[in-house]
């Protein structure tokens, strides 16, 4: 058991959640994480499904790595994270067929995510499979927090709702006599390239010799 | 002046390091050096040239030059009230003018203490010398918003420019978006209604102590350009002239504007360079879409309706923002004439293209300015080698 959770296990799960941010230090998986977060609910389906395929992708190329061509090793990588992307997407139009719609193309495009490839050519490739599985949930969680962070402030004040559910007052609202109005520009792609910048902005400023 | 001299002298040595108020030395020296020109020399120690005028003096120039027209947006602001209540023969110029001081002044004093609190704080905490950048902003930001934008939206916008747009970058000098048209682009796209919308942001529908009328929440003024877009012509050229139309605040009055211009470039703090081309521009695009029908708009109309004016004497011509090169002026202001004109005939969401036009070439800027300066120095190495 001691060996499972071994200092380095620890760190490979724990390291890309703050120090080793996979978006907010490497600045990776930037696309998705304008694209799918308007709103947190897909926010935070994208996050886990990204978590999902990361760990278990890393899991079965860390298991094949030995026997992995070296010259061919991109291509055996890609039919590994696309055949798990294909399963993820699956399920989710059975048990989640909204969000899905939500999602649109962006988990298919899970694919080209930066994060995965990254993962498995700089962790997997070397490593065993268990610590390759702690460091694919933990990159994953990472990506995933980014996204919540950014999908929180962005559906608060886009849309004025978390989970759909109103939390800015309706009274406030210009429409019914109030002063207050939803910023449209929060709803834009533009505007999370932006909140992306003051995440890592803050998370530099806290950590400052990482 | 005296008076004042020593009213700085006596409170310089409270906010110096370790004094009581050490917390307002930014602000304390920000007034100081608005008043008077320091007297410090470079620190470098080599030889430096310096101009007479430094920036602060250079800001005060084109906040005089906007004066005109934030005056003449005043009274339009007035005006249009009057108008749109029928009262208008009724009303003394002190009313009209009175009512439209009332709804602008509030705008003018939000955006200097968001903007300049800021911009304190942040020259505070960097314990560098406050940056006078903003004087000039602060007051065009009121001058290129309707009537009616709320105040809070102001501020968040005022903000989000001056961290964004500007200390991000470094801070005065070193933006590469004209920090003003940064806040406008900001209330633009966040919310569309109060900028655009339907048609009843243009003309101020309050009584404020007295003066004024109070509008049927129902009345609605549309712009020319906002016309333009649904194909209806310039009906009345001259009085958009005069700028008596709904628009932005300060942005009507092609006579309150040219009175500004004139006052630019006789100091020379503004490029004839950049300021024409945009008119050259604007105007070669706005007559070839009028001679293919393709726009209601003529040539002249295009030039006197909407932000084109005020962008051009005062956005376009930014000194930071702007190229810097003298060929690299031509192209830059020329560009923001065609590409104004194209986005507000061609793009029925966007009834003005002033401001993307400016953005966008902001954005275009350096790049102009490194073609020209690196076909220059190629230029010369050819020469030298032929020798």
């Amino acid at each position: 058991m001691s060996k499972l959770f071994s200092d380095e296990n620890k760190a490979a799960f724990s390291g890309p959640i703050n120090l080793n941010n996979p978006v907010t230090v490497q600045v990776l998986g930037i696309c998705s994480a304008l694209a799918v977060t308007s709103q947190l609910e897909p926010a935070i389906v994208m996050g886990l499904s990204v978590t999902v395929i990361t760990a278990f992708a890393n899991v079965i190329i860390s298991l094949l790595r030995k026997t992995i061509p070296n010259r061919i090793r991109i291509i055996v990588q890609l039919v590994v994270v696309a055949a798990l992307v294909t399963i993820v997407s699956q399920v989710l139009k059975a048990f989640a067929y909204d969000v899905s719609v939500q999602l649109s193309v962006y988990v298919g495009l899970i694919i080209t995510n930066c994060i995965l490839m990254g993962r498995l050519e700089a962790f997997a490739m070397q490593n065993a499979p268990w610590p390759s599985f702690l460091d694919g949930i933990g990159n994953g969680l990472g990506y995933a927090l980014v996204l919540v962070i950014v999908g929180f402030v962005r559906e608060l004040f886009g849309f004025g709702t978390l989970f759909g559910f109103n939390i800015i007052p309706a009274s406030w609202y210009a429409e019914n006599g109030g002063w207050y109005m939803n910023n449209g520009m929060m709803v834009m792609p533009a505007m999370s390239l932006i909140i992306v910048g003051c995440v890592i902005w803050a998370h530099r400023s806290i950590n400052k010799e990482a | 002046m005296k008076a004042l001299r020593k009213l700085f002298d006596n409170i310089k040595p409270m906010v110096e390091e370790g004094g009581k108020f050490h917390a307002f030395r930014s602000l304390v020296d920000g007034f100081e050096t608005f008043a008077f020109v320091p007297n410090q020399t470079s620190r470098t120690g080599s030889v430096n040239i310096h101009d007479a005028i430094d920036s602060k003096r250079i800001m005060s120039f084109v906040v005089i030059a906007l004066l005109p027209a934030l005056l003449f947006g005043m009274y339009n602001v007035g005006y249009q009230n009057y108008l749109a209540a029928g009262t208008l023969g009724d009303a003394s110029f002190c009313d009209i003018f009175g009512f439209g001081l009332l709804a602008v002044l509030p705008k003018i004093i939000v955006s200097y203490i968001v903007g300049l609190g800021i911009e304190f704080v942040v020259a505070q905490w960097k314990g560098e010398e406050i940056q006078e950048g903003f004087l000039v902003s602060g007051i065009i930001i009121p001058m290129i918003i309707p009537v009616n934008t709320p105040l809070w939206m102001l501020a968040l916008a005022v903000a989000f420019s001056v961290i964004f747009a500007k200390e991000i970058f470094g801070g005065t000098g070193m933006n590469i978006f004209n920090p003003a048209l940064v806040t406008r682009a900001f209330l633009f796209f966040s919310y569309p209604s109060v900028m655009t919308g339907d048609d009843n942001v243009w003309v101020a529908q309050h009584t404020i102590f007295g003066l004024g009328n109070d509008l049927p929440d129902t009345f609605t003024a549309a712009t020319p350009l906002g016309e333009a877009a649904l194909g209806n012509g310039l009906t009345d050229q001259w009085s958009a002239f005069i700028g008596l139309i709904p628009g932005s605040i300060g942005e009507t009055s092609v006579v309150a504007i040219a009175i500004g211009a004139v006052i630019l470039l006789w100091t020379g703090i503004a490029s004839w360079r950049t300021m024409g081309s945009v008119f050259v521009g604007g105007a070669l695009t706005a007559c070839l879409f009028h001679q293919t029908g393709v726009s209601p708009l003529s040539c002249v109309d295009q030039l006197v309706v909407g932000g084109f004016c005020f962008g051009a004497v005062f956005m376009a011509t930014d000194p930071v923002t702007s190229a810097r090169t003298s060929c690299g002026q031509y192209i830059y202001g020329f560009l923001i004439g065609v590409v104004a004109v194209l986005v507000r005939v061609l793009n029925p969401g966007f009834p003005e293209g002033m401001m993307l036009a400016i953005l966008l070439l902001n954005l275009f800027a350096p790049a102009i300015d490194y073609c020209f300066v690196q076909s220059n120095i190629n230029k010369r190495a050819r020469r030298a080698i032929k020798k």
